[in-house]
């Protein structure tokens, strides 16, 4: 199975939530996303809004400090 | 998995403002919410036309000379003011580095989501037909011009933001 990463650690509001969704745009059906990303805003919300589109928040996982990462399939 | 939002799910905004800081604020929103699956469509009107027009400079553009006249005035998306400590078109371009230094998306990198993500874009005919310009004056990616009937029938049903 393919999977997609994208590092939005870097980026803020709102280029955080549209890069995800352009990166998630690309996926097939049934692809995975791996998204690291940075704890506040971008973790608390990123994970919540792909739920509400329709995706499967696979899970979420501590990388290092302030660094997660989120594992999400289409 | 299904996408399954946009229902009831529509921002639309009225590009009004010309200015540096407020179209950063509407395409913000704009992009930030169709990000997560809103309809979103921009109205863009007088002053707001600079930031979509196809030449980012000052041109001639328009038909008859006064509207040529206020055309090279207005300028395109190169040329948009900070809405207050503009000190003669200096302050935009300082914001912009400083954007990019802090890695906050510019207003051009904005307005390039804003076409990635399919944002529907519209501009105003009224405006328009003052400034003597027609389509071909704007970005391809615009999808119609509209006047108010127009507007009020796409944008109904969900929030409508004047900028």
């Amino acid at each position: 199975m393919t999977i997609h990463k994208l590092d939005i650690t870097k980026e803020h509001c709102p280029m955080t939530f549209v890069k995800t969704k352009l990166e998630m745009s690309k996926l097939k059906e049934g692809e995975i996303l791996e998204v690291l990303l940075k704890e506040g805003e971008p973790l608390e919300n990123i994970p919540k809004s792909l739920k509400e589109q329709g995706f499967e928040v696979l899970g979420i996982s501590h990388i290092e400090s302030d660094v997660y990462k989120v594992q999400i399939k289409k | 998995m299904m996408n399954n939002l946009s229902e009831n799910k529509k921002l639309s905004i009225i590009c009004f403002s010309g200015d540096f800081d407020k179209l950063v604020a509407a395409f913000t929103l704009a992009t930030g919410a169709a990000a997560v699956n809103y309809e979103v469509n921009l109205f863009f009107t007088f002053w707001g036309l600079n930031a979509i027009k196809t030449r980012k400079g000052r041109h001639f553009t328009g038909k008859g000379v006064l509207a040529r006249i206020f055309n090279f005035l207005m300028g395109g998306i190169n040329n948009v003011p900070l809405s207050r400590l503009n000190i003669l078109g200096i302050s935009p371009k300082l914001m912009n580095s400083m954007m990019k230094k802090r890695n906050v998306a510019t207003l051009k990198e904005l307005v390039g989501a804003a076409i990635a993500l399919k944002i529907n874009m519209y501009t105003c005919e009224m405006s328009m037909n003052i400034l003597g310009m027609t389509l071909k004056d704007f970005i391809p990616e615009i999808k119609e011009v509209i006047g108010v009937s127009r507007f009020l029938e796409y944008s109904s049903g969900g929030e409508r933001i004047f900028i």
